[in-house]
């Protein structure tokens, strides 16, 4: 399907803000001592909370608490000294005690902001930087699931979920296309997954994205907005926002009115439904949870998570733009440099060994070749074969002038298949690039009286021939000549 | 306050509590008399008074995050009205 | 001697300890008198097995009565609003229907951890929501103090607490308190019962009604028995956040500390009309006798007390329709024979298996929770909540005990209230307040009525003041034997 969203960008004004649940990486429920891990036999990791006995009470759990506040920190965000869980009243099979443990009016986190670099759809428009409002993240459990289809006119129900702990983060609705959606998700993606609070998991709906959508005429008030619920990939939130806009745009266009909706998004048809079910009476009568005080969270506590902190994306970029321009790194670099921890983090280990003056290189490897390789092999940054201290080996034998950027491809490749480090690789296959002097004089010279004719041509004024001559030398010297002093060498002879 | 049936019937409905048409009138007459008895409430001048949501004056305690329970799949399931393959099971669910 | 039945559990305590008496005897007693008394309807699972072996096992260990626990060997009735594992725990509801947890609250286990034995479930209204004992899907409880023909109500909602403890089934039972379960049906069936600072006793494995408010407590025939129970009872518990988290008490502690100078706070809202002639004079007497005893009396004002009822009907039916939520036929118990599909399963099983009054509760809590009637109604009386707890502090810096009526009357008539829910609201309008604010209160009887009723007096403390209000109610027993008096031909 075509980017109508950038087609119809004069005509219509598109309007997008995000609510994303992020299961937060606990080992145990947010209010009960049952297990988080995925995939467990059906309801295995039920509790006596888990399933809402009568009787049976809620205590919160510390490390939920923790994470909430790390992401807070991250983003700039405001932390509550004090907030409140309340009940959001409402009946369905995967919620065992008819409401959901919330926070309402007073979220643990407040007002904050993510940067983001948008890559836009249409082909030659440029990157650019946005800056997106969170309007808060509120700390709230999770419901089993509904599995369908067992058996006949049956829904199964798993309460191994229920109760896993989420951080909701709301955005305010400042995205205007997919594309502008989509790097918001994903820098929030990479964000939670850097700082350690979820595993970001979204085959396994550790990050699920709920997508507000809605159009209007430039300068018209805000139009009725359609919610797009559990989209639990890039592509297919992609392809619903652009299927819904359009969808938006062609209702407006042909006189229809948009109806506020809670909406589906099927994969296999590229289609949004409307949902049937937990439309009927929206009214969830929020009220405070009398089984819990309020959650308060003193200076000293933000302080201990404050130190647990890593070095955030931005601190990274901002470092990296200062210490390493005159290296020759780019914006862009920088930028795939910090896409995730890991890699940053190789990236950091590297430049201990190569030094920052040559972060440029290390750069250009690390997204060149290593990428390159981690893509076809589909491993993941951490399962890289090459350590940053062998590929920092390596780098060094380039920079010194022991091997040549071909010799350098070659030692990668061994050390990729078969590992080792860079000197006993290029001693082994002997790739080290002749420097000698004596040698390029010798084979200088031979050339030189083997080809009369071009030198002659040469002399005359017809430079071009000298790549004649350095192509011949380099076969010569089996391609281990330096190139530098092999270019120095040929200028001076030939000058004659 | 008076309840009228239409809203005796949304209660009804939010509170999945089954009532007869028959038997909304009778509902709705009972719900009026106790908010009617309520209404002295409104009187009252609350400006400036905080709401009082916890009697104990007290930090909500914290757990630390261990596994502490779990695996009991055949006890979490024993009062359970119908239950198949570990799974609690309940009438067809349409999204 | 007096059947081991009818003892106190201080004197059984003794008798067992030395040997003239033992568990297995006194819970055997406990048990004949339990199927004498079934037309009281005061147990409704009766677990003799249990009994029996937790009594084999207390009297063994108190051959080594030097290290036998405080309430070794002691049979008490368990509210059905505990629950008890592997024994039905219903609170008094069709909707829990052949529900046996696997689980027991840490009251129970508590108690049983200190050696006490359960003699049985005791009737209660359902889900604790009423006055009288009448909502209980087991029927009516009745109140032992049968004057004529006609059959009273114990109270509610302990009602078969109250009953079974005055008609010696047991020597004590539990019971629970949201708006004055424990201090009414005391007091109507001529019983001592304390409900405790809120936070004292752990509300973990006790079937949630309205949490803000729920709080546990002993029923027994003397002040003394009452703070037995409360030492093994009451203590931080990690289940329940909403727990205290104080050092441990001894509530005998003061029991014998002599009264001379003790303040007595008097509110004059207690004595307005509304209050049966007979209960006033029972009340008036009460308060001479503590003169007597060296206390002095202050008058003071609870300005905003009579907007307890209506503040605790908003409050208590908000948090019971969610806490009742979850009673959906999916999990346990009660689930409808028959239904079309899943929403129709909930309506009719939810309609099927919960009573009139915890329905109509359900409805009125769900109504001023819904969208457009919150501020007015929940977030209102929440403020108003407040100032009755304020004028609870501003009257305790005038005195140290507050007393009154338990109950404006004495026990009515079993169907008498049947048909107004308003007007059995009012029943509790003296123990109410005592609850929005999270105050200990307690009943102790102080004589009959002039039909022969017992008549309750209300003592109510500030928080955390049980061992003084344990004290003042003890001393009174000393000087009187209204609480000794036990109701005749209970056998109906
Ligand atoms: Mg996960
Ligand atoms: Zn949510």
């Amino acid at each position: 399907m075509p980017h109508q969203t950038n087609v119809r960008a004069p005509e219509w004004e598109i309007v997008i803000g995000l609510e994303v649940h992020t299961q937060l990486s606990t080992n145990s429920k947010i209010f009960s001592g049952a297990s988080t891990t995925y995939g467990a036999e059906p309801n295995t990791q039920a509790d006596a909370v888990s399933i809402a006995l009568p009787g049976v009470l809620p205590v919160l759990n510390k490390g939920a608490v923790e994470r909430a506040i790390k992401f807070g920190l991250a983003v700039g965000a405001h932390i509550a000294p004090r907030s409140v869980f309340a009940r959001k009243n409402y009946f369905y099979p995967d919620l065992p005690k008819g409401y959901q443990i919330s926070q309402f009016d007073l979220p643990v986190v407040g007002q904050g902001s993510l940067t983001i670099q948008v890559e836009p759809l249409s082909g030659n428009a440029k990157p650019y930087e946005k800056v997106v409002r969170i309007t808060r993240a509120h700390l709230e459990e999770d419901a089993g699931k509904s599995v369908h289809g067992e058996s006949q006119g049956v829904t199964g129900v798993d309460l191994n979920r229920a109760g896993t702990p989420l951080l909701e983060i709301v955005s305010e609705p400042d995205m205007s296309s997919a594309a502008e959606a989509v790097a918001y998700a994903k820098t929030l993606h990479s964000l939670v997954r850097w700082i350690g609070i979820c595993d970001g998991n979204m085959q396994e709906g550790s990050f699920r994205c709920d997508v507000n959508v809605s159009v209007r005429r430039p300068g018209e008030p805000l139009g009725t907005r359609r919610e797009i619920k559990n989209l639990n990939s890039f592509k297919f939130m992609q392809q619903a926002i652009d299927y819904e806009v359009q969808w938006q745009i062609d209702t407006l266009e042909n006189g229809g009115k948009i109806h506020q909706a809670t909406i589906l998004f099927n994969p296999d048809t590229g289609e949004t439904r409307a949902m049937r079910s937990k439309e009927d009476a929206h009214d969830y009568r929020y009220f405070p949870d009398p089984d819990l005080l309020p959650l308060d969270i003193t200076p000293a506590m933000l302080e201990q998570v404050r130190a647990t902190l890593p070095e955030l994306p931005q601190q990274k970029q901002f470092r990296y733009k200062l210490e390493y321009s005159e290296s020759g790194l780019t914006a862009y670099d920088v930028i795939s440099l910090t896409a995730s921890r890991e890699i940053a983090d190789y990236f950091d280990a590297c430049i201990t060994v190569v030094g920052s003056s040559n972060a440029k290189l290390c750069a250009n490897w690390l997204i060149g070749e290593v990428s390159a390789q981690l893509n076809r092999d589909d491993l993941e940054m951490t399962q890289c074969p090459i350590t940053p201290q062998q590929l920092g080996g390596m780098l060094k034998r380039i920079t010194d002038g022991t091997i040549s950027n071909s010799g350098a491809k070659e030692v990668f490749r061994i050390m990729w298949s078969e590992g080792g480090n860079a000197d006993t690789i290029i001693e082994a296959k002997g790739l080290k690039q002749v420097s000698d002097s004596g040698a390029i004089e010798k084979i200088v010279d031979e050339i030189i009286a083997a080809n009369p004719a071009q030198v002659a041509e040469y002399r005359s004024g017809k430079d071009k021939v000298f790549g004649f001559f350095v192509g011949l030398a380099m076969k010569a010297s089996k391609g281990k000549a330096n190139p530098a002093q092999l270019n120095e060498v040929l200028k001076r002879k030939l000058a004659g | 306050m008076s309840i009228d049936i239409d809203t005796a019937r949304k209660v009804a409905k939010l509170a999945r509590i089954r009532v007869e048409e028959a038997d909304l009138p009778a509902l709705a007459g009972e719900l009026s008399g106790i908010l009617t008895f309520m209404e002295q409430l409104n009187e009252v001048d609350v400006s400036g008074i905080a709401p009082m949501t916890s009697v104990t004056p007290m930090r909500l305690k914290r757990r630390p995050d261990v596994v502490t329970d779990g695996n009991i799949q055949a006890q979490i399931l024993a009062n359970a009205p119908d239950a198949r393959e570990g799974f609690f099971a309940v009438p067809k669910v349409v999204e | 001697m007096t059947n081991p039945n009818e003892l106190t559990i201080a004197a059984a305590r003794d008798a067992l300890r030395a040997g003239d008496l033992n568990a297995v005897d006194l819970t055997m007693a406990c048990l004949t008198a339990m199927d004498a008394g079934d037309g009281l309807g005061a147990f409704v699972h009766k677990t003799p097995d249990i009994a029996l072996r937790q009594a084999r096992a207390a009297d063994e260990r108190l051959t080594r009565s030097e290290e036998a626990p405080g309430l070794c060997g002691i049979p008490l009735g368990i509210k059905d609003l505990f629950c008890t594992r592997g024994v039905a725990s219903q609170a008094g509801s069709n909707i829990l229907k052949g529900f046996k947890p696997e689980y027991e609250s840490t009251v129970t286990d508590k108690l049983f951890g200190a050696g006490a034995v359960m003699l049985g479930k005791l009737n209660m209204d359902e889900f604790a929501m009423g006055s009288s004992n009448e909502t209980s899907c087991y029927g009516n409880a009745v109140n032992p103090w049968k004057v004529d023909g006609r059959k009273l109500t114990p109270g509610g909602s302990s009602g078969g607490s109250a009953a079974a403890v005055a008609a010696d089934l047991c020597l004590a039972a539990t019971g629970t308190d949201t708006g004055g379960s424990i201090r009414q049906p005391a007091a109507l069936c001529g019983i001592s019962g304390i409900k405790p600072t809120y936070g004292t006793v752990s509300r973990y494995g006790m079937i949630a009604f309205a949490s803000s408010l729920d709080q546990a407590g002993p029923m027994a025939r003397s002040a003394e028995d009452l703070a037995l129970l409360l030492n093994v009872m009451t203590g931080f518990d990690e289940r329940d956040s909403t727990s205290l988290q104080r050092d441990k008490e001894d509530y005998t502690r003061d029991l014998n500390k002599p009264l001379a100078g003790l303040r007595i706070g008097l509110p004059k809202e207690f004595f307005a009309e509304g209050l049966a002639q007979d209960v006033a004079n029972r009340v008036n007497e009460a308060i001479a006798e503590y003169k007597k005893l060296g206390a002095t009396i202050v008058d003071i004002s609870l300005p905003n007390s009579k907007l307890a009822v209506p503040v605790y009907y908003v409050l208590a039916p908000a948090e019971a329709s969610s806490n009742l939520s979850r009673f959906d036929g999916v999990r346990y118990g009660y689930r409808a024979p028959e239904y079309t599909d899943l929403a129709d399963m909930y309506e009719k099983s939810r309609a099927q298996g919960f009573g009139a009054e915890v329905k109509r509760r359900i409805m009125i809590g769900t109504y001023v929770l819904s969208h457009g009637y919150y501020d007015a109604y929940y977030l209102q009386a929440q403020k108003i909540r407040r100032l009755i707890a304020q004028d609870f502090a501003d009257a305790f810096r005038q005195c140290d005990v507050i007393m009154g009526p338990t109950s404006p009357s004495t026990a009515f008539n079993l169907g008498e209230k049947g048909d107004d829910p308003v007007q059995m609201y009012l029943s509790d309008i003296y123990t109410i307040a005592v609850n929005l604010a999270g105050l200990p209160g307690m009943s102790i009887p102080c004589g009959f009525g002039g039909n022969g009723r017992p008549v309750g007096l209300q003592i109510i403390g500030n928080y955390f003041a049980e061992v003084q209000m344990l004290n003042v109610a003890h001393q009174y027993q000393l000087a009187t034997d209204h609480h000794a008096r036990t109701p005749q031909n209970i056998g109906l």
